[in-house]
C-alpha cells in the first residue's frame, strides 16, 4: 500500500490546478489556460490510478484511509477512505474531467480560464464527496460542489440558463439542508461523533430511522434524480454547455445514488427494508414512465436527460433488491452510465457546435456527411439501449436478475425498459443520422476532427471493455458490497 | 470629607479611558489639520483603536473583574468581543476613507471622532454589569450614530433616515428603560449580578418581573433589529451614507449581542423559559420576513438590511436554546454558537458593504443591485470576492457563514427543537435565492457600465483580505469557535 496521501491528492490537485488556471486571467491567455487545465486533469487522473492497482480486493473495509482532526470543537475530522463502492467513482470522475477539458477545447472561447477552473474545482470537490468518511466533510463537499455547477450552467449555458441554474441550485439545496439536520441528529445520538463508519454501527429505534431515511432520501432523490423530483435535470441539461452536461450526467447524478449506499442503507437498514416498496415503486416509475417521456422528446439533449433518469431508476431499483447481484449491477450501471451518457452528450455537443440546434427535426441524413461520427454515435446509442457486449447491458442485466429473485413482476416491469430504451435511442438515431440529407446545414457538416475522434474513441473502448469483460470492475466491488449487505441484514432496533 | 471616597480599580476599564482621552485629543488636533484628506486624523484614530487593542490584550487577566461599584465588568467574553470590535471598526474606517474624502459634507474630523465615541459606547455596553451602564453605553452609541447618519446633511434621504432612526431609537430606549424600572421595582437593584441573585433566592414578584421582561425584550429586539421591531433597519440602511451603513451594519451587532447576554443570560437566566419563548417568536418572524422581503428589493443596501434582519433572527436561535426545561447543560454550546454567528456575520457584512463602497465613486453610489451587473467582466477578482461573501451569507460551505449556521443549528437540534431547526433551514433556502441573484447579476449578466474599478490599492488589499478571511475561516473555523466557547466558559 502506498504511503502517499493519494486521496488528498485526488481532491486537492484538481482544485489547486483550477486556482492556478484562474490566475492566467483573461482570454488573451486562453491557450495557456487550456494547456494548464489539461495538465492538471491528467495529473489528477494519474494519481488515482494507484488506487486501483494497489486496491486490495479481499478487503471490504476502507482503504487508503487518512485521518486528521479538523474541527475538534465538534469532533469533525478530515477522514478519507475508499472501498470497493467508491473507488471506481473517484477514477471515473478524474477520467471524465480530462474528457470535459478536451471537449471544451475549441468550443469554449469566452472566459476560458474560468470555465476550465470551474470544472477542475468541481472535480476535486466531487472526489471529496466520494472519499469522505466524516458526515460534515461529506456535506461540505456535497454542497460546495453546487457552486461551480451553478456558475457553469449560468455563465456558459443556453438561452434559458438563468432559470435552469437557479432551479438546479435551489432544488438540490433544499434536499441537502434536511440532510444536514439528519447529520446533526446522528451526531447527538451517537454521543458526539460525525464518523460515518461509527454511525453504521449505531442502534436507532425504528421511528427515528424512518425520519432519517426520509431526510436522506429527499437529499439523494433530488440528486439522483428520482421521479417525481427529477424536473430540474432536463432543464439543467438542456441549458448547460456540453461539458456541464457530461459532468452532470456522468458524475453528479452518481452522488445521490452513492449517498443511498453510504448513508441510507447502512445507517437506517430497518427503515430501508420497511420503505423499500416506496423506493422500488418510484424507481419503476422512473424506468417505465420516464422512458415513455423520453420517447416523445423533440430535443436530443432532453431525450438523453430523460433516458438518464430512467437509467438511474435502474440503479436505485438495484440497491433496494438487497442482494449482491442487484447492488453490484447497479454499481456497474452507474459506471457504465458515466461513460455512455457522457459520450451521448458529447455526440450531441459535436452536432450542436456545427448546426447550433438540438432539435431532432433539424437533422436527418447526417451519416452522409459525417460517416465516422455516425459509426461511433451508433455504438453509444446501442450502449444506451442496453445492447449486449456494451457496458449498458451488463448492469441492466444484473439488476434484472436481482429483481427476479425479489419479485417477478418488478423484474418484468424493469425488463420492459430494455424495449423502451431501444425504442427511444434507436428512433432518435434513425431520425438524426439516417434518411436523406435534411437541409443545407446538414449538407455542410464536416466530420469529426482528431480531437473529437480521440475523445469518442477512448469512451468507446471503455464502453466495450466494460461490456465484454466486466470482471475487473465487479471484482473490486464484491467484498465491500458483501460487507454492506451484512450491515443491512442486521437490525438496528434494540 | 473624602473618607468614603475609594479610588476604583481603573485597570479593567483602561481601554475605555485611553479611548476617551484620545478621542478628545483628536477632536482638538483635528482643528489644526489643513490637509483636505485628513490623513493625520485618520491615522491617529486608527492608532487609537490599535492602542485600545494592545491595552485590552495587556490587561486581560482571564478572570472576571468588577469595578466602579460592580457597574462595570471585565471578563473574557468582553475582552474577546472588544478585540473583534476594534478590528471591525479599524476595517470599517479603512473602507470608508475613500468614500468620505469624495463627499465634502462628511469629510470632517468629527466623522472619525464620532466613530470613536460610538466605539466607546459599544465598549461600555459590552462591559456593562448595571442597567445604568448599559443605558449610558447604548445612548452614547446611538447618539453618535444619529449624527453620523445625518452627516451628509444635503441629502434628503439621509436626513430622513436620521430622523427616523432618532425617533424610533428614542422609543426603543424608552421601552428598555421602562422594562428596567419594572425590574428595579421587583428586585430593588439595578446591578445585573445582584438581580440574578435576588431572583435565584426567590421572593420576587413574578408578574412585575415578566411585565418588565416584555419591555426589556422589546427594547433589545429594537436594537438588534428583529421583527416586529425592525422597521427602522431598511430605511436607515438605505438612507444612511454607505460608509455609515457599513458601520451600523457591522460593529453594533457585537454590542447588541453582548447586552442580550448581559441582561438575559447573566441577569435573568432564572426567567429563561419566559424570554426564550418570546425570542423564539421574534426569531422565526425575523427569518420569515427578513428573507421574504429581501427577495423583493432592488436596492442592494435595502436587501442587505433585510438580510441583516434574517441573520439576527438566526443568531437568536442560539440564544433561545441555552436552557431546556430548566436544564442549562446546553447553555455554553448554544451561547457560544450564537457568539460565533455574530462574529462571522460581522465579518461578512463588513466585506459586503465594503464592496459597495469600493464600487462607488465621487458622485456615484453603487447601491442598486443593477450596479453589480457584469462585475465579473469588470473585475474577475472582486467578483470572486463578492461571490465568496454571498455564498458565505447564504450558508454554503466552505465559507465561514456555513459553520456559523452549522454551529447554531446543532445547538438547536441538541436542545431538541427539531421543528425550529427545520423552519430555520427552510428560510435559509429562501434566503439563498437572493444571494444567488447577486451572483447571477455579477456573472451571468453583461455589464451596464464598463468603467474599471477606481479604488485605491489599500482598499483593494483590505477587501481581498476580508474575502479571503471568509474563505480561510471557513476552512479552519476551529480557532474562533473554540475562542468563543472558552471565553464564555470563563465568563458565565
Amino acid at each position: 500500500m502506498s504511503t502517499y496521501p493519494l486521496l488528498s491528492l485526488a481532491i486537492w490537485i484538481p482544485i489547486f490546478a483550477g486556482l492556478v488556471v484562474l490566475t492566467t486571467g483573461g482570454d488573451r491567455n486562453a491557450p495557456l489556460a487550456r494547456m494548464l487545465s489539461l495538465i492538471g486533469a491528467v495529473v489528477a487522473f494519474l494519481v488515482t490510478i494507484p488506487l486501483w492497482i494497489n486496491f486490495d480486493i479481499a478487503n471490504g473495509g476502507m482503504q487508503f484511509v487518512e485521518l486528521k482532526t479538523w474541527i475538534p470543537r465538534f469532533n469533525i475530522n478530515y477522514h478519507l477512505g475508499v472501498d470497493g463502492i467508491s473507488m471506481l467513482f473517484v477514477i471515473l470522475n478524474a477520467f471524465i474531467t480530462i474528457i470535459v477539458v478536451a471537449a471544451g477545447w475549441e468550443v469554449i472561447q469566452q472566459k476560458v480560464a474560468q470555465y476550465n477552473a470551474a470544472f477542475l474545482i468541481m472535480s476535486g470537490l466531487m472526489n471529496g464527496i466520494f472519499t469522505s468518511l466524516d458526515g460534515v466533510l461529506f456535506y461540505v463537499f456535497f454542497e460546495a460542489s453546487l457552486i461551480p455547477l451553478y456558475l457553469i450552467i449560468g455563465v456558459w449555458g443556453g438561452p434559458n440558463r438563468v432559470y435552469a441554474a437557479f432551479k438546479f441550485f435551489l432544488y438540490t439545496l433544499f434536499g441537502s439542508l434536511l440532510f444536514l439536520l439528519a447529520l446533526m441528529y446522528l451526531f447527538i445520538q451517537s454521543g458526539g461523533s460525525f464518523s460515518i463508519l461509527e454511525w453504521h454501527k449505531l442502534p436507532i429505534p425504528l421511528g427515528p430511522q424512518v425520519w432519517l431515511f426520509l431526510a436522506f432520501m429527499i437529499a439523494f432523490a433530488v440528486k439522483v434524480p428520482m421521479w417525481p423530483v427529477h424536473t430540474w435535470l432536463p432543464d439543467a441539461h438542456v441549458e448547460a454547455p456540453t461539458g456541464g452536461s457530461i459532468v452532470l450526467a456522468a458524475i453528479a447524478l452518481k452522488l445521490g445514488a452513492y449517498g443511498f449506499l453510504r448513508f441510507s442503507l447502512p445507517i437506517a437498514p430497518d427503515a430501508s427494508h420497511e420503505l423499500s416498496g416506496l423506493v422500488v415503486a418510484l424507481s419503476l416509475i422512473a424506468v417505465v414512465y420516464i422512458g415513455f417521456v423520453a420517447l416523445v422528446q423533440a430535443d436530443m439533449k432532453k431525450l438523453v436527460a430523460y433516458s438518464s433518469i430512467a437509467h438511474m431508476g435502474f440503479v436505485t431499483l438495484g440497491f433496494f433488491m438487497f442482494s449482491s447481484m442487484g447492488i453490484e449491477g447497479a454499481l456497474v450501471q452507474m459506471v457504465s452510465h458515466g461513460f455512455v451518457s457522457g459520450a451521448m452528450f458529447f455526440c450531441i455537443g459535436v452536432m450542436y457546435d456545427r448546426v447550433h440546434s438540438r432539435q431532432i427535426a433539424d437533422y436527418g441524413g447526417v451519416v452522409n456527411t459525417m460517416p465516422k461520427f455516425a459509426a461511433l454515435f451508433m455504438l453509444f446509442t446501442m450502449a444506451n439501449a442496453g445492447l449486449p457486449a456494451t457496458s449498458g447491458f451488463v448492469g441492466e442485466f444484473m439488476v434484472i436478475l436481482g429483481a427476479v429473485k425479489y419479485n417477478f413482476w418488478v423484474a418484468f416491469a424493469a425488463a420492459s425498459s430494455m424495449v423502451i430504451g431501444a425504442a427511444y435511442s434507436l428512433w432518435m438515431y434513425k431520425r438524426v443520422i439516417f434518411g436523406d440529407v435534411a437541409n443545407h446545414h446538414v449538407a455542410e457538416l464536416t466530420d469529426i476532427n482528431k480531437r473529437e475522434f480521440a475523445i469518442l474513441a477512448v469512451l468507446a473502448i471503455a464502453t466495450l471493455w466494460m461490456g465484454v469483460y466486466p470482471q475487473p470492475f465487479t471484482e473490486v466491488m464484491h467484498a465491500s458490497v458483501n460487507d454492506l449487505l451484512h450491515h443491512v441484514a442486521i437490525s438496528k432496533i434494540q | 470629607m473624602f473618607d468614603n471616597f475609594v479610588v476604583p480599580n481603573l485597570l479593567p476599564a483602561a481601554p475605555e479611558i485611553f479611548l476617551v482621552i484620545m478621542a478628545l485629543a483628536i477632536l482638538l488636533i483635528d482643528l489644526t489639520v489643513k490637509d483636505s484628506r485628513r490623513t493625520v486624523t485618520f491615522v491617529l484614530t486608527q492608532l487609537t483603536l490599535i492602542g485600545c487593542a494592545a491595552i485590552q490584550f495587556a490587561t486581560s487577566t482571564g478572570e472576571i473583574g468588577y469595578t466602579f461599584s460592580n457597574m462595570f465588568v471585565d471578563d473574557l467574553m468582553s475582552d474577546l468581543l472588544k478585540l473583534f470590535l476594534y478590528m471591525t471598526v479599524i476595517i470599517v474606517l479603512f473602507y470608508s476613507r475613500g468614500y468620505v474624502i469624495d463627499r465634502a459634507a462628511m469629510n470632517k474630523g468629527e466623522y472619525y471622532v464620532l466613530a470613536l465615541f460610538a466605539t466607546l459606547g459599544m465598549m461600555v455596553m459590552i462591559s456593562a454589569n448595571h442597567f445604568v451602564t448599559i443605558y449610558i453605553g447604548l445612548e452614547l452609541l446611538s447618539l453618535s450614530l444619529y449624527a453620523m447618519v445625518a452627516m451628509n446633511r444635503d441629502s434628503v434621504v439621509s436626513t430622513e433616515a436620521a430622523m427616523k432612526y432618532f425617533v424610533l431609537g428614542a422609543l426603543a430606549s424608552g421601552l428598555l428603560l421602562y422594562g428596567m424600572s419594572m425590574i428595579y421595582g421587583a428586585t430593588g437593584t439595578l446591578e445585573i449580578t445582584a438581580i440574578a441573585e435576588r431572583l435565584y433566592s426567590g421572593g420576587v414578584n413574578r408578574t412585575v418581573m415578566v411585565f418588565g421582561l416584555v419591555f426589556l425584550v422589546a427594547g433589545l429586539a429594537f436594537k438588534l433589529g428583529v421583527v416586529p421591531f425592525h422597521m427602522w433597519i431598511p430605511d436607515v440602511y438605505h438612507g444612511a451614507p454607505t460608509s455609515v451603513t457599513l458601520f451600523i451594519g457591522s460593529a453594533p451587532k457585537l454590542a447588541a449581542f453582548a447586552i442580550v447576554m448581559r441582561l438575559l443570560v447573566n441577569g435573568l437566566i432564572t426567567l429563561a423559559q419566559d424570554w426564550q419563548s418570546m425570542l423564539i417568536i421574534l426569531s422565526v418572524l425575523s427569518m420569515a420576513i427578513g428573507n421574504l422581503a429581501a427577495i423583493a428589493q432592488t436596492n442592494f443596501k435595502r436587501m442587505l438590511a433585510y438580510s441583516a434582519i434574517s441573520h439576527m433572527g438566526f443568531m437568536l436561535l442560539g440564544i433561545v436554546t441555552g436552557v431546556v426545561g430548566g436544564d442549562a447543560r446546553y447553555a455554553l454550546n448554544a451561547y457560544s454558537s450564537a457568539m460565533f454567528y455574530v462574529i462571522a456575520y460581522v465579518l461578512m457584512s463588513a466585506g459586503t458593504f465594503g464592496m459597495i463602497l469600493m464600487m462607488s465613486r465621487a458622485g456615484f453610489e453603487a447601491d442598486e443591485l443593477e450596479d453589480l451587473k457584469g462585475l465579473n467582466k469588470r473585475s474577475p477578482w472582486f467578483a470572486g470576492v463578492m461571490l465568496m461573501l454571498m455564498f458565505s451569507m447564504a450558508g454554503v460551505p466552505f465559507f465561514i457563514g456555513f459553520f456559523a449556521k452549522f454551529s447554531v443549528l446543532q445547538a438547536v437540534v441538541a436542545a431538541g427543537y427539531i421543528w425550529l431547526a427545520i423552519v430555520a433551514v427552510l428560510f435559509s433556502l429562501i434566503g439563498a435565492f437572493y444571494y444567488l441573484r447577486v451572483v447571477k447579476l455579477m456573472y451571468f449578466d453583461a455589464p451596464a457600465d464598463e468603467t474599471p474599478l477606481s479604488a485605491g490599492m489599500d482598499m483593494r488589499i483590505l477587501i481581498s483580505a476580508n474575502g479571503l478571511a471568509v474563505a480561510f475561516l471557513g476552512l479552519f473555523p476551529q480557532v474562533i469557535m473554540s475562542l468563543c466557547a472558552y471565553a464564555l466558559l470563563r465568563s458565565l
